[in-house]
């Protein structure tokens, strides 16, 4: 399915949910939802014959130092065709709706997203840090991260 | 054991009171002997944190066989008289290295293997999860520089390291 008539589907369901599509510049197109139905969204690409993407290849953050944006590169193994969904932050307080129980792969970049960026996944089955220790304070990804001088006695 | 001086072995002057110079010559021996049983049977912790792993994994196999110099990995930091820290150590793996270190029983060394346990390596300037050199957190008797090290480089550094063990004094004071 061609990102156009993906995007007018998904509109036509959601209506003002999908805020704009971007082709140029990325690949594959990203569809741009409002951060409070990217869940209801993510469920429908998945279920809806047309769509069918079953499989989440990557979830990811993105710091663009006046505000955060989460990008899901989403495909599907029957029609084979691949859509990325993007959902814009605010710089304080990041909040999305988890999508890992539409697709339990998205549990461990979620947490990913979390532990580097900070945006908080609301719902999610199990949102700790993943890669840095449990008492790290920050996020080190985001643009605005200080270094600490010190980890427990040893020089960072 | 001979009653006979070894060759080469250093014999100090006999001090006042003491059992005689057999006795001296008795004690350098045990040393030797220690010191020799100790560098033959390195057996090093299997432990690798990063692709510096797959090089001494290699040395361990047949092709390079660490084995013909003693030394064998076990499983167990109980066992084990050295740790060959290989690879990158991050402040979350930090912890878990100093403990293994604390777990390993008297006497033990650490041979710091490749660029990024000798000093962070790539990860040295703009890294804020990684251990910039594992001397941080251990002490290390050999560092074997590489990125990651040839087995060739790794079985110098056991050998520089039997060296290191050969002139250590266990019973003796220093002459």
């Amino acid at each position: 399915m061609e990102p156009q008539a993906l995007f007018d589907a998904v509109k036509a369901k959601f209506g003002d949910a999908a805020l704009e599509l971007q082709v140029t510049g990325f690949r594959p197109a990203f569809v741009v939802v409002a951060p409070a139905s990217i869940a209801d969204i993510a469920r429908f690409l998945r279920d809806d014959l047309a769509m069918r993407f079953d499989s989440l290849m990557c979830l990811s953050g993105v710091d663009y130092k006046d505000r955060f944006a989460v990008a899901c590169h989403l495909y599907s193994m029957r029609h084979r065709h691949a859509i990325g969904l993007k959902a814009y932050l605010p710089k304080e307080n990041p909040l999305l709706p988890s999508v890992d129980a539409v697709w339990p792969a998205a549990n461990f970049m979620e947490r990913e997203t979390y532990d580097l960026f900070g945006i908080v996944f609301e719902g999610s089955k199990d949102l700790r840090r993943i890669l840095l220790p449990e008492d790290w304070e920050g996020h080190p990804l985001r643009k605005d991260y200080k270094y600490p001088d010190f980890y427990h006695g040893i020089k960072v | 054991m001979s009653r006979e001086p070894a060759q080469g072995a250093v014999v100090p002057p006999p001090a006042p009171g003491s059992l005689g110079p057999e006795a001296h010559v008795m004690v350098g021996n045990a040393d030797m002997f220690v010191n020799w049983s100790r560098k033959s049977s390195l057996w090093y912790l299997l432990f690798a944190t990063a692709c510096c792993g797959i090089e001494l994994m290699q040395t361990g196999a047949s092709r390079y066989d660490l084995d013909r110099f003693g030394a064998v990995f076990r499983a167990s930091p109980r066992q084990s008289d050295l740790m060959i820290v290989a690879g990158t150590v991050t402040h979350k793996m930090a912890e878990r290295l100093k403990r293994l270190y604390d777990q390993m029983p008297d006497p033990k060394f650490v041979i710091s293997m490749g660029s990024c346990a000798n000093t962070g390596g790539p990860f040295y300037k703009d890294s804020y999860c990684v251990v910039k050199g594992v001397d941080l957190l251990v002490p290390v008797d050999v560092y074997v520089p590489g990125c990651p090290p040839r087995p060739e480089a790794l079985i110098d550094g056991i050998l520089q390291l039997q060296k290191i063990i050969e002139k250590k004094r266990n019973f003796a004071k220093k002459v």
